[in-house]
């Protein structure tokens, strides 16, 4: 597949590429712009909550209106912020990205499965993200019904919405393009010796993280096919009869559920939320084994972990529905359920505590992201835990302690792995290394700022304060002793905004560097870095197919003569 | 632990009989938390220092044996079986069985639009008249009343104004006209989505007036401040403003409420009547 594509147009090598690299390059660098698309959607969002009655500076212009912020704008705003910084920017990057550049070199896979699938998954993620954002410029603007875009509100919302189903079909198909390429890759292409229980673990969690993709998609592909019937055909798939909206009776034949929408949506989108953090955690393994030097505690037990929470994330997903008027049967199976899932995600988090033990931990820039990720994924999984309950639900359903809840998994979580990530492996990708210094400096603040946004929406949400309210709680008696909170998390969010600078000004110094050369700098075990130069070969990957010997993370082996032992290495 | 969640924004008070409960449900399962938070992070600083590669040049192949960690997942499992069988099921079936029918009971219709509370009482024949969305009007009928129906007559209803008395179960059919609400009464520890083509019962008991409430808050932020409808779900470009007021009386109060609700209701009637005269 890769000898006859001797002299490649700029066309075919870098846009219409069938190479998993390249694509892999595609998908990092657009989801990184959307990354800082949504981020600044959102430091926008934080002005209006911190200073909700005066003008927005710099973007105000852009909204007439006297540069105030009206609540439909906030409401779209929030919404695409949502949907950007989940489908257009974490999964693109943690699946797209990371796992289609480094999944084949990892298994010893020349590309993968199928090539031209795999562009066509890129371009389909491209052209939906595309079609997502043209949203603001329809009359109305944006989908402003939040990302979860709940009918009757979503059905008789303007334009924006009918754009933004539009665009969730592009991407989803995209997505289940991606899966299935990364499913056939895994089982079909793994090199000699590599059995399943020699795959690193980074391996492991996108197969497993393919496989929610492929089950829980459709379910939401043919929701929003049905909710743009709603909207464009006159069905009533989530409508009842007899709706007055503004005075106006509405005409429809009714006889739909808005609760039939809520269980396809969340079908997928809790099983979603492991997409988000999956990857995160193969990330991590795979930095903190490099530098611990050691191997990682409990492989078997994390590989069966991750297992069982992908069937598990199947059967949760009703726990974010308990206060719709849930039956006690029906709610304690998805609490069950929701305990039950606990358990794999305490077995990984603490064998990734135990691998710390008897190391010998080289602090450098991607080990310090990985780290930061262990206690910050640890707030947000157990402030999961009261809103997994359905009685403490009760209180906290819909507050700002469910928004610090997510985005501890998320922001802090999945974010920091991506980081750690791209510090660790851009040696490979460049053959170039980043700077440690701006590296440290961009990890300390965002640490710092991280918990200075979300920690106090953990005291707003306990004060009972809601999520999306456009003047950020001021209307209510039970916000105001925490109202001044929103001023400390607005200056947190632009703080942590200007602290990637740090990050962005390493990105462009280090691409300018020389290269240093090293194909394995980190002195890695995996295949990737053992059996490839920095970066790899164009077509092919490889100068010989590697063969392997033994398991991913074989570090300070006793009577080795290093302190790792590559997993192709013949002794 | 109730005291730190209280430190950190819980309110002081939670005034409905489910109300501690459902505090107690959230400070057992911020123990949890706290006790594992604190448990890794002890051992996370601990690791981070004494195993740096300054110290310890060489990493141990094995690392730790002891299998300690599959009786921490053990003893959590327990605790969340504790939590689940021992609190969160129980307060939840009383939450969705123990809906108060008898007449001792309040009954009283919510019905959430984009942006306000409708509150719909059935008057002193305690049955709830017809309603017809064709006679909806936003002005004089928002709920579409039918007065001319006979049990339609005595019925009172209010925009965003819920009045209850204290000590007595309240029994609320909570619906809504257009979109998805969600009725919350914070300080009562009360939520409830309000769905489209659904009448679901929300039953609650208030443990304190709003004059109490009012006492309480003195010297507090929320000062002068009494209990509020929230609306906690996403409604569209009002939802921020989407509140209600509450008024806990103690029972005479209620019925004194009540019945200067209905002579206002008779006065508006006779002059219904003068008016229609005068065509
Ligand atoms: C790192 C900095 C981030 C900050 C400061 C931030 C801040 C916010 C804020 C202020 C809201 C609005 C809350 C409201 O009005 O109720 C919000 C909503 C949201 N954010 Fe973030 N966010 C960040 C990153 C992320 C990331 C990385 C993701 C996803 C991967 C994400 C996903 C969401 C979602 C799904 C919502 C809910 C949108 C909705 O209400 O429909 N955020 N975020
Ligand atoms: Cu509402
Ligand atoms: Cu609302």
């Amino acid at each position: 597949m890769s000898t006859d594509y001797h002299k490649e147009s700029f066309f075919t090598k870098y846009i219409w590429s069938t190479d998993h690299k390249i694509i892999g390059l595609q998908y990092g660098i657009t989801a990184l712009l959307w990354l800082l698309f949504g981020f600044i959607l959102m430091m926008i969002m934080r002005y209006q909550l911190a200073y909700p009655e005066s003008p927005i500076p710099i973007v105000g212009a852009l909204l007439g209106d006297g540069g105030l912020l009206p609540p439909e704008m906030y409401n779209s705003l929030g919404a695409m912020h949502g949907t950007i910084m989940i489908f257009l920017g974490v999964v693109p990057l943690a699946f797209g990205a990371f796992g289609n550049y480094f999944l084949p070199l990892q298994i010893g896979a020349i590309d993968m499965a199928f090539p031209k699938l795999n562009a066509t998954s890129y371009w389909m993620y491209f052209v939906g993200s595309v079609v997502m954002v043209t949203g603001f410029f329809v009359p109305g603007g944006a989908a402003n019904s939040g990302w979860t875009s709940y009918p009757p509100l979503s059905n008789i919302a303007t334009t924006g919405q009918t754009v933004w189903l539009c665009g969730m079909v592009f991407l989803i198909t995209s997505s289940l393009l991606g899966s299935i390429n990364i499913l056939a890759t895994v089982i079909q292409l793994r090199t000699e010796g590599m059995n399943w229980m020699r795959l690193p673990i980074f391996v492991w969690v996108q197969f497993i993280t393919a496989f929610l993709l492929l089950l829980a998609f459709p379910p939401l592909e043919a929701a929003s096919v049905l909710q743009l019937m709603d909207r464009l055909a006159g069905t009533s798939f989530f409508m009842p009869s007899g709706l007055v909206v503004s005075g106006v009776a509405l005409s429809n034949a009714g006889g739909g559920s808005p609760l039939l929408w809520q269980h396809l949506f969340w079908f997928l989108a809790h099983p979603e939320v492991y997409v988000l953090i999956l990857p995160a955690f193969g990330i991590v393994v795979e930095v903190i084994a490099n530098n611990t030097r050691k191997p990682i505690w409990g492989y078997k037990s994390i590989v069966y972990a991750v297992v069982f929470l992908g069937f598990m994330s199947f059967i949760v997903w009703a726990h974010h529905m308990f206060i719709t008027g849930m039956g006690t049967s029906m709610s304690s199976f998805f609490q069950t359920t929701t305990m039950i899932i606990s358990i794999p995600s305490v077995v990984i988090l603490t064998a990734l505590f135990m691998s710390l033990w008897g190391a010998s931990i080289r602090y450098n820039t991607p080990m310090l992201f990985a780290l930061g990720f262990l206690p910050m994924f640890g707030i947000g999984g157990l402030t999961g835990l009261p809103l997994g309950l359905a009685a403490a639900d009760i209180y906290l359903h819909d507050t700002y302690y469910v928004i610090g809840h997510f985005h501890y998994v998320v922001a802090p979580g999945t974010i920091f792995a991506l980081f750690a990530g791209i510090y660790y492996w851009f040696p490979k990708m460049t053959g170039k290394r980043m700077n440690e210094t701006l590296g440290k400096l961009h990890f300390f603040f965002s640490l710092i700022f991280m918990n200075g946004v979300f920690l106090p929406m953990m005291a707003q949400g306990l004060a009972g304060v809601s999520r999306r309210l456009w003047d950020g709680g001021e209307m209510y008696a039970h916000a105001a002793g925490v109202l001044y909170l929103n001023e400390v998390m607005s200056i947190s969010a632009w703080l942590l905004g200007m602290t990637q600078i740090f990050f962005i000004v390493n990105m462009i110094i280090s691409l300018m560097s020389k290269k240093t050369g090293e194909s394995n700098p980190w002195g890695a075990t995996t295949l990737d870095w053992s059996a490839t130069t920095s970066p790899p070969l164009g077509h092919g990957n490889f100068e010989v197919v590697p063969t392997v010997y033994r398991g991913p993370y074989e570090y300070s082996v006793p009577g080795a003569d290093k302190d790792f032992t590559p997993q192709n290495e013949k002794v | 632990m109730l005291e730190l969640l209280r430190y950190f924004g819980l309110p002081t008070f939670s005034a409905s009989t489910q109300g501690p409960a459902i505090d107690n449900i959230n400070v057992l399962a911020h123990w949890l938390m706290a006790l594992l938070f604190v448990g890794w992070g002890a051992f996370f600083i601990y690791t981070l220092f004494r195993f740096r590669a300054s110290k310890n040049p060489k990493a141990n192949y094995q690392g730790i044996r002891s299998h300690f960690s599959s009786y921490l997942e053990v003893v959590i499992g327990v605790i969340e079986v504790v939590l689940l069988l021992g609190f969160a099921i129980p307060i939840w079936a009383s939450r969705v069985n123990d809906v108060p029918k008898g007449p001792d009971a309040i009954h009283i219709r919510v019905v959430g639009q984009q942006f306000a509370w409708n509150i719909h009482y059935p008057g002193p024949d305690g049955v709830f008249g017809a309603i017809s969305v064709d006679l909806v009007d936003e002005v004089e009928n928002p709920i579409g009343l039918d007065r001319s129906e006979e049990f339609a007559k005595d019925d009172i209803f209010t925009v965003n104004q819920l009045h209850i008395p204290v000590n007595t179960p309240i029994n609320i059919s909570l619906s809504t006209k257009d979109v998805i609400h969600s009725f919350t009464l914070t300080e009562l520890r009360v939520k409830q989505d309000a769905i489209p083509g659904m009448e679901i019962p929300v039953w609650f008991e208030a443990t304190m007036t709003t004059d109490e409430l009012l006492e309480e808050i003195k010297g507090t932020a929320r000062e002068g401040r009494g209990f509020e409808i929230a609306c906690a779900q996403l409604c569209g470009l009002g939802h921020y403003r989407m509140k209600g007021f509450m008024t806990i009386h103690e029972m005479d109060g209620y019925e004194a409420w009540l019945a200067e609700e209905q002579e206002y209701l008779s006065e508006e009637e006779e002059d219904d009547w003068e008016d229609d005269w005068e065509d």
